[in-house]
């Protein structure tokens, strides 16, 4: 390597490494701010401190009257877990069907289905809330978990047939020839092998179940259904500016489940994207 | 001989028969979701548009009025304005960003994956309220950004109560949340065979040259993607307007996005018919948006193959 290219090579590193720095210097000062004497925070643009403490942590936890964040922890949990486990099972069911099964109409439904993978939610918002209004589902996690159990998150539907489309279909004769059904070949053959689409399909239903705000504060107004991001606003409401340092506690919990799936799954989830354009 | 023809043919059409059965017993609860919570809802609110609807009565006809009321209602124009905007800024600076650092970054080097990682971060968490909430507290007057400010002796000002500068600080943070598009420019980038740079360099590109007319034109359907992809995206941004504004969409209407509008009319003022109104301008123009970007596309989207799928 000559001279030069060594040269533009360093600069590249570093060039790439502080503008990274620069990028996520917010997130890093949030995090170091949220252990920090409430005094201090705002006192310097520095995330290095003399004094350190989890005051913030524990006072943010019980600020709300009468519910702790461990209640919202439990209810965002709780509607994440019921859309990962529908999502997986009920998006997998159509991709089958459209994947490998013939039967009437066939194009008819699957032309519907890429369109609804485009439609914004909002044509659809109102009269769903009357539904659910009718059924007098508000104020309870029906609304936000039956809807998967209806397989209406489209986009994994395709991604799944796409992949299904993939399998060898010498796998499902042989099968059949080995008396297996319809039923049997999606249990023992296509689900087994589709592995990487059901977990890129669990990780990125779980980041947007977990992440979601606009049908969370549409269906959940008493504050012992609230889940996190309904929890962090209602505290944010009634602390205000007075107690950022417990408002970043709190934000910076409500971010380690997220950030903790992206770790573990990190490979899943660029190859997901990469492949999918599925966005994070 | 006969009927034995005629027994096979009932046999198979028993078979064809099972088999149908089994599909739309797997296709169930897609199709039940498709019809209940997506086509009646949509024909619903298409309905519900042209009423005067409060949720506990019954809808009223009223014709066009909804629509009408939207050119005269001065809060629709502003909703309509800042999503406009934002969306004519944030979609391109995300996209230049991305594509920019994909490029940087699409180098044979030791640490690859871990930037990668590094950009990635934020579009992972930038979606959430905690991050919305970070963000309003960076642009706040006493805020981590006039700290830094002050440090190099400039004053700032509190950018989220000015209404000059309030959208800014969401389009900042659209802009930040570049990562995912950069990751589908890699996987594009690493597409482009690489006896094109040789055979370009041999010719004497220059680096601005090669980017040019090599590496543009061969990832414009990835570009064309990705356009499409933050079109969705950003038309439909709530969730940072509501945190920065706390819900209000000031200051004077500045943050005031459409799907916030949509939220306040629909749920805190229960005009449902009108929130169903903006709903379906907003499916008309997002499909116009999208038709436009597919119908251009055949002038600057180059395909290896033609175009053919």
């Amino acid at each position: 390597m000559d001279q030069s290219t060594r040269k533009s090579r360093i600069l590249t590193h570093t060039f790439i490494i502080l503008f990274g720095l620069f990028m996520l210097y917010p997130v890093i000062w949030m995090v170091s701010s949220s252990f920090k004497p409430e005094s201090l925070i705002f006192s310097s643009p520095s995330i290095f401190s003399k004094t350190w403490t989890l005051d913030n942590y524990l006072n943010g936890w019980n600020v709300v009257r009468d519910v702790n964040f461990g209640q919202f922890f439990k209810n965002s949990f709780i509607i994440s877990f019921i859309a990962v486990v529908a999502n997986l099972a009920t998006c997998s069911m159509a991709a089958y069907a459209f994947a490998r099964l013939r039967f009437p109409l066939k194009k008819l439904w699957f032309a519907c289905m890429l369109m609804t993978i485009m439609l914004p939610a909002h044509a659809t918002l109102i009269p769903q809330y009357t539904i659910f209004h009718q059924l007098d589902w508000v104020n309870t996690i029906l609304p936000l978990t039956v809807p998967k159990l209806l397989a209406t998150d489209a986009f994994f539907i395709f991604l799944m047939v796409q992949f299904f489309r993939g399998i060898p279909r010498e796998l499902d004769e042989s099968a059949i020839m080995d008396g297996c059904g319809v039923f049997q070949i999606y249990t023992r053959i296509i689900m087994p092998l589709a592995v990487p689409v059901l977990i890129t399909t669990a990780i990125f239903t779980f980041i947007w179940t977990w992440d979601d705000f606009f049908s969370q504060i549409l269906y959940l107004n008493t504050v012992d259904t609230f889940t996190v991001p309904l929890g962090l606003r209602l505290f944010l409401d009634s602390q205000g500016e007075s107690s950022w340092g417990s408002v970043f506690a709190m934000s910076v919990l409500s971010l380690i489940p997220i950030t903790t799936v992206f770790f573990i799954f990190q490979r899943y989830i660029v190859d997901g994207i990469a492949t999918t354009g599925i966005k994070g | 001989m006969e009927s034995s023809e005629i027994k096979r043919k009932t046999k198979l059409s028993k078979d064809t028969k099972k088999q149908y059965v089994a599909a739309y017993l797997f296709l169930l609860p897609w199709l039940i979701g498709f019809l209940g919570l997506v086509l009646g809802p949509m024909i619903s609110s298409l309905y519900l548009s042209f009423t005067r609807f409060d949720l506990l009565n019954t809808p009223e006809w009223i014709g066009f009025a909804n629509y009408q009321e939207m050119f005269q209602d001065d809060r629709w124009l502003a909703s309509a304005k800042v999503t406009l905007t934002f969306v004519f800024i944030a979609v391109p600076t995300q996209l230049i960003a991305a594509l920019l650092v994909a490029v940087l970054l699409n180098k044979k080097m030791a640490g690859v994956g871990f930037y990668r990682t590094t950009y990635y971060l934020p579009s992972l968490l930038g979606g959430s309220v905690a991050i919305a909430i970070l963000w309003k507290n960076l642009f706040e007057i006493d805020g981590l950004v006039n700290q830094v400010l002050a440090f190099f002796h400039i004053e700032g000002q509190g950018w989220i109560s000015h209404p000059d500068y309030a959208l800014g600080t969401i389009i900042i943070l659209a802009t930040w949340q570049f990562g995912a598009s950069m990751v589908i420019f890699l996987a594009g980038l690493k597409q482009i065979p690489k006896e094109l740079y040789e055979a370009a360099a041999v010719d004497g590109g220059t680096k601005c040259q090669i980017f040019f007319r090599v590496t543009l034109p061969l990832l414009s359907p990835v570009i064309f993607f990705n356009l499409i992809i933050e079109l969705i995206k950003s038309i439909q941004v709530f969730t940072s307007a509501f945190i920065i504004s706390e819900g209000t969409g000031g200051p004077i209407n500045s943050t005031l996005f459409y799907t916030l509008y949509l939220y306040q009319k629909g749920f805190t003022h229960f005009e449902m018919g009108y929130a169903s109104a903006m709903a379906w301008i907003l499916v008309f123009v997002l499909g116009v948006m999208t038709l436009v970007i597919f119908f251009s596309s055949k002038y600057w989207v180059h395909y290896e193959d033609g175009g053919k799928l």
